[in-house]
This record gives structure tokens, C-alpha cells and sequence, in this order.
């Protein structure tokens, strides 16, 4: 018996290499190729962007195609001297999302003391709330994503004891659904994004027992569609990011072989642009340095060769974390 | 990623901010990129020029109704660019704006750009501010209707209901949502969140399970509805296996030759659970049989994919059964002797 399902097909003519070169130029030139409306229209996630380029770089062992001095210059221009969060672009205000990402490619090029660490550990703990939460930034959205963002910031700098640590654990716990999994605040529905963003927090502050990693893992196990992609809700289609979340909470609680390791690969990889490089989300379409990084990721978790160990809580190299002597929990079954 | 607004979404007969006399006071602000850029670009001219102004008024602290004029304009090329909705409540606040009014516009904003954090957020403080959510019921209701998994859509609505306490005709909508698609994950988790607001009474649970049984008979092969009947059953307290209806309902699919894995994945979840605290040796080694060959078909034909899930919760189980047997010879040699 047959039943319908939303998925995609991936025909023969995909790639099935990985096309190794093609990415490393991609992104490389990223920007410089890229028409000005592009890079106008994305001015808002700068810093993101460079976080996605670096790292994907930096796993193919290319760190040295992009211009590191710039990128640093460009991040301590980013800082609020004020506030000490870290904004996308110069002249846009501080978030907690850019300041992850300028942390992030900060340890990655092994020169934290560029920007004024202190003042990081003083944003993320000015937006902490009394229920534990986080805002985002000072205007107050809250989101289970900030709540990661905070605890791997304060990690990465060495200053978790900045915030109330039990009181954010307690406020990610209360975003957990019947069904094991995680949404944005209580009660929101649960999505492979979030989850990432919960069970890497989880591991982060080594809380990993108060999961119902059975449950969870299973319902994650039935993001996988028969073409081998992921998806994040029930009837979405399938996307190499969620490829990326999925895979890399199934890591972290110790469950990623319960997935078909083999068929997952074939869809990653059917995700390559042959002309340009780069991965899309899904196959067939244009590819984007954010599933870039996110398909290369994802390989990385399943082991390719031609790519170095990812974190799959930090989504960073393992050498960096090695480096900083970070250690993130990880359930081993 | 980003939206694909195109560059001629200003009118036609839009003037550039640089050639306007109502401007000619302010003196634009070009992009600082350094001498050296990340990225060498050429910005498009008419985002340069909007934006060129827009941060001269960033700079001077303007906050004025040409201003707010300008944050449209900024708003029209980039809807996601926060720094200029952060101004915009800037402005609106100084002078006092009429919320009304601009909880208008943000409809037409949320309408072309709805998967947008900022404007839905900014939606909210402008809710907050006015204290009125008297038009967002209707407001998600209507980009749901487009979109029903929304996400920023069921968030918002969510906020409003909780905030505001809007819960009482929820249910009703939601029902309407599942009736017209009964996959739809978002309006069952939905239905969720009402239903523990106003607390999983043994009625409720009973209704509960009715309803879902009912939609399971429609479309048998739906995660969602499965899903949500597991969490009625687990957050009504009681023991899966308690709800003896449950698992003849089940049954009778799966003798109906009903193959969805998802029913599969329930029984032997049942199976399990009845298993572990059935008295009767016989009994118990019958539901035991009958677990691992639940399993065996998953691995085998109907969930090929997740194979190892099914190995693993086969042999775990075994590992659970044998320790209960040993545990029950235990006692019994104890009784004896
Ligand atoms: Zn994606």
C-alpha cells in the first residue's frame, strides 16, 4: 500500500560527488559576483553570512581564501560601544544573532581579545528575563533561538556564570510539546529549527537528561522523506537546512544512525549547483551560502572524507572547540 | 532566503530623495565600506539614494512625519532591514502618531511580506502600545487562509489568544481548519494549546479521542493526528494502554489490513505498555510475540527507512522484558522457599 507524500524526486542526472572545487569558489567569490540587489537586499544578515562563509571555508580546510584582516575589521566596526552586542552591518543596531555569528567567526580565526569581550558577556545578560527566556534584542522578542544563541555566545567566551543559567533551562523546558519536541515559546508548535536550537542549548548546559530523547528522537527520525531529504513539520518538504537541524540534534542525542544515513546523502548531495557550486535548499533550485554551509554540515556529521569534523551543537569546526577546550554533552547510546 | 521584491516597487513617478527641494536640507550619508571591503559592490541607485538619507535622519536623530515617510520608502525596498522598523516606533512614539492608522499599513506590509520577522513583531509592540487586539484574530485568520502553516502567523495568533484571553471561539476555528485539511500539523497543535488552557478533564479526553479516531478514519496515514491522539492520552495523565478503546480502535485498522506506519508505531507502543504490566505469564509472552512482529514489518516492508529505529526498539524492549522476568522468578523462588 502506497500513501502520498510531500516530497521531491531526484533524478539520475544529480550530482552524487561532491563537488569540492565548485564550493570553494562559490564561496569565495561570494559578493563579488553577486548582483548589487542581492547584496543590498541581505545587507541585514552581513554578519550571518560571513559566519556561513567562513566556517563553510574552514571545513574544506580553504580558510585562507577570504581575506581574514578585513573580515576582523569588519567585525570590531560592528560592535556597540554602548551596549557591547554586535550588529549585522555598521550602522545597523546590535542583535543577538549577529553578535553569535561575529563570536563565532571570531574563535574560528583564534582572535577573540579583537573586540570587547566583556561587553558581549554585559548585552547577552542585559537581555535575559525573569522568566529565564531571552529577548533578541532590546526591543523584545523572545524566542527559544535567543536562548541558545546566549549560552553559546557566554561559552564561547568563557562567561556562562554572566546569566541565570537554571532559569533558562527551565524556560526552554517549559517550550517542550507533547510530542518531545520543541517550539519558539511554550506552547508553539515544534520545528526541526527550534529543536536544533533547544537540544544544542541543552547540551551546551549539560542538561541533557530532561529530554524525552526517545520520543524526540523519534519524531525527528520521521522527518525523513523517501527521497532521504528532511524536512522540519510534518508535510513540509523536505530542505537541506532542516537536513542540517535534524541530523545535527540526532548527533548530539546519540540517535543519528536511526535515520538512513545513505539515502540522506544522495538528496544533500542531488542539492549542488553543477554550474556555480553551492547548495540550495532543495533539489533544483538556486543555490545560497546559507545551505551552503548547512549541506556541507551535514556531510560533515555523516563523515565525508574531504571535510573536516563539524560540532554539531556549534555548527563550527571540532578543532576550534578542541582549541578553546569547550565541551559540549553528547548522549552516547 | 530574501524576499523577491523587486526594485521598481517605489511608484512611477517616484522623485529620488537627492532631487526633492523638501530634502535639500539634509545631506545623505553614503555606506562606509572601508578601505578595504569584504565584498567590493555598486549598490542599485535608487536603494542608494533611500538610503543614503535614511541614515542621515539615523544620524540627526530626525523624527518627523518626512521622516516616517522615508522609513516607508526603506520599508518598501527591505522589509526586513529591523534597524529601520526601530526607528520607525522611534518616530511614531515622538510624535504621536495615530496607531490606528498604522496598524493599516502594517496589514498591507504583513499581506506582501508574510514571512517577515520584523513587521510581525512590530505589529506586536504596536498591539501592546494600543492595548487593543480586537482586529487580530482576524488579521491571522486571513494570512492563514493564504498559508496555513504560517508560522509567524500561529505566533502572533497565539500571543493574542494568551495575552488577551481570546480562547473562547478557538476551537471552532480550528475545527474548520482541520476540516478542510486534516494534515495540517499547525492548527492540531493548535487545538493542543486550547485544549490545556482550559484543562484535559476525562470528558475532554474522551471527546478527545473521539474526534481523532473520527479524523484517523478519514486519512489513516496522518503523523499529526497520531501524534496529537498520543499526547491527549499522555497529557490526560493516563497510561496509553488505560483507554481500552484506543487499542481495539486500533486493532480493528490494523485487521482492516491498514498498513500506515504511523498505526503501527502506536500499537506497538501499546502493545509494549500492556506487556510490561500484564500479570498473566501466558498473556505476557502472547503481547511479546506480538511486539516483535510489529517490528519485523516495520523493518522489513513498512518503514524500511527508520530500520534501525525499529531494531533498537525491539531489542530494547526484549532487554526490559527479560529483566521483568527475571525479576518475577525472583520473587517467586522468594515466596516458596
Ligand atoms: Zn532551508
Amino acid at each position: 500500500m502506497a500513501f502520498i507524500v510531500n516530497d521531491v524526486d531526484i533524478s539520475a542526472a544529480e550530482p552524487k560527488e561532491l563537488l569540492f572545487d565548485k564550493h570553494v569558489e562559490y564561496i569565495a567569490n561570494h559578493g563579488n559576483d553577486q548582483n548589487d540587489f542581492e547584496y543590498c537586499m541581505t545587507e541585514f544578515l552581513r554578519m550571518s553570512g560571513i559566519y556561513w562563509g567562513v566556517t563553510a571555508l574552514d571545513l574544506m580546510q580553504q580558510l585562507e581564501k577570504l581575506d581574514r584582516k578585513s573580515i576582523v575589521e569588519f567585525i570590531k566596526k560592528c560592535q556597540c560601544p554602548t551596549s557591547g552586542g554586535v550588529a549585522a552591518c555598521e550602522g545597523h543596531d546590535p542583535h543577538m544573532l549577529y553578535t553569535l555569528s561575529a563570536v563565532q567567526i571570531l574563535c574560528i580565526y583564534d582572535c577573540l581579545d579583537q573586540i570587547d569581550v566583556a561587553g558581549v558577556a554585559r548585552y547577552v545578560a542585559s537581555l535575559q528575563q525573569p522568566d529565564g527566556s531571552f529577548f533578541g534584542d532590546k526591543w523584545g522578542e523572545v524566542d527559544t533561538r535567543f536562548s541558545f544563541c546566549a549560552v553559546a555566545i557566554l561559552t564561547l567566551i568563557n562567561k556562562l556564570d554572566v546569566i541565570n543559567v537554571p532559569k533558562a533551562v527551565e524556560f526552554v523546558m517549559s517550550c517542550c510539546n507533547a510530542d518531545g519536541g520543541f517550539g519558539s515559546k511554550p506552547n508553539a508548535e515544534s520545528h526541526a529549527g527550534l529543536i536544533y536550537c533547544c537540544v544544542g542549548f541543552l547540551s551546551i548546559t549539560n542538561q541533557l537528561h530532561r529530554l524525552d530523547c526517545e520520543k524526540l528522537a523519534w519524531w525527528l527520525c520521521e522527518r525523513q522523506l523517501p527521497s532521504g531529504g528532511l524536512n522540519g513539520r510534518p508535510e513540509k518538504l523536505p530542505d537541506v537546512c532542516y537536513s542540517w537541524w535534524v541530523l545535527a540534534s540526532l548527533t548530539i542525542m546519540g540517535r543519528l544512525h536511526w535515520i538512513s544515513s545513505d539515502k540522506l546523502k544522495v538528496f544533500i548531495l542531488s542539492c549542488q549547483d553543477t554550474d556555480t557550486g553551492g547548495f540550495s535548499d532543495r533539489t533544483g533550485n538556486l543555490p545560497d551560502i546559507f545551505h551552503t554551509l548547512f549541506g556541507l554540515g551535514a556531510l560533515s556529521l555523516l563523515g565525508h572524507d574531504k571535510l573536516l569534523k563539524v560540532n554539531p551543537t556549534f555548527c563550527m569546526p571540532q578543532y576550534v572547540l578542541d582549541k578553546l577546550k569547550i565541551n559540549t554533552q553528547i548522549i552516547s547510546v | 532566503m530574501s524576499d523577491n521584491s523587486s526594485d521598481e516597487e517605489l511608484a512611477p513617478d517616484w522623485i529620488p530623495y537627492r532631487q526633492r527641494s523638501d530634502w535639500a536640507d539634509v545631506t545623505p550619508i553614503e555606506q562606509d565600506d572601508g578601505e578595504n571591503p569584504v565584498v567590493v559592490i555598486s549598490y542599485s541607485e535608487k536603494f542608494k539614494d533611500v538610503y543614503d538619507y535614511f541614515r542621515a535622519i539615523l544620524a540627526s536623530s530626525e523624527k518627523s512625519t518626512r521622516a516616517l515617510e522615508l522609513t516607508r520608502d526603506a520599508l518598501r525596498l527591505n522589509a526586513a532591514n529591523y534597524t529601520v522598523w526601530q526607528y520607525r516606533r522611534d518616530i511614531l512614539k515622538a510624535l504621536g502618531c495615530n496607531l490606528q492608522q498604522e496598524l493599516q499599513y502594517i496589514d498591507d506590509v504583513i499581506s506582501d511580506n508574510p514571512k517577515n520577522y520584523q513587521v510581525w513583531h512590530h505589529r506586536r509592540v504596536i498591539v501592546e502600545w494600543l492595548n487593543d487586539p480586537s482586529d487580530e484574530l482576524r488579521l491571522t485568520e486571513s494570512v492563514l487562509s493564504m498559508d496555513s502553516k504560517n508560522y509567524h502567523a500561529w505566533q502572533h495568533r497565539q500571543w493574542a489568544i494568551k495575552t488577551f484571553n481570546l480562547y473562547d471561539n478557538e476551537l471552532e476555528y480550528v475545527d474548520r481548519l482541520i476540516s478542510e485539511d486534516v494534515r495540517n500539523n499547525s492548527a492540531w497543535n493548535q487545538r493542543f494549546f486550547v485544549l490545556k488552557h482550559f484543562g484535559f478533564t476525562p470528558e475532554v479526553i474522551q471527546r478527545e479521542i473521539q474526534y481523532a479516531v473520527n479524523r484517523i478514519r478519514l486519512i489513516k496515514n496522518n503523523e499529526s493526528v497520531w501524534n496529537f491522539l498520543g499526547g491527549i492520552l499522555h497529557d490526560g495523565g493516563a497510561s496509553i494502554s488505560q483507554h481500552e478503546e484506543v487499542l481495539a480502535f486500533c486493532e480493528e485498522l490494523y485487521n482492516n489490513n491498514v498498513r500506515s506506519p504511523y498505526l503501527i508505531a502506536f500499537l506497538i507502543d501499546l502493545c509494549q505498555e500492556k506487556c510490561l504490566r500484564e500479570e498473566n505469564a501466558e498473556s505476557r509472552e502472547a503481547l511479546g510475540r506480538r511486539v516483535a512482529e510489529l517490528c519485523d514489518g516495520m523493518i522489513r516492508e513498512h518503514d524500511v527507512i527508520r530500520k534501525k529505529y525499529w531494531q533498537y526498539v525491539v531489542d530494547s524492549f526484549q532487554l526490559k522484558l527479560n529483566r521483568l522476568k527475571a525479576n518475577n522468578d525472583g520473587e517467586r523462588n522468594d515466596g516458596t522457599s
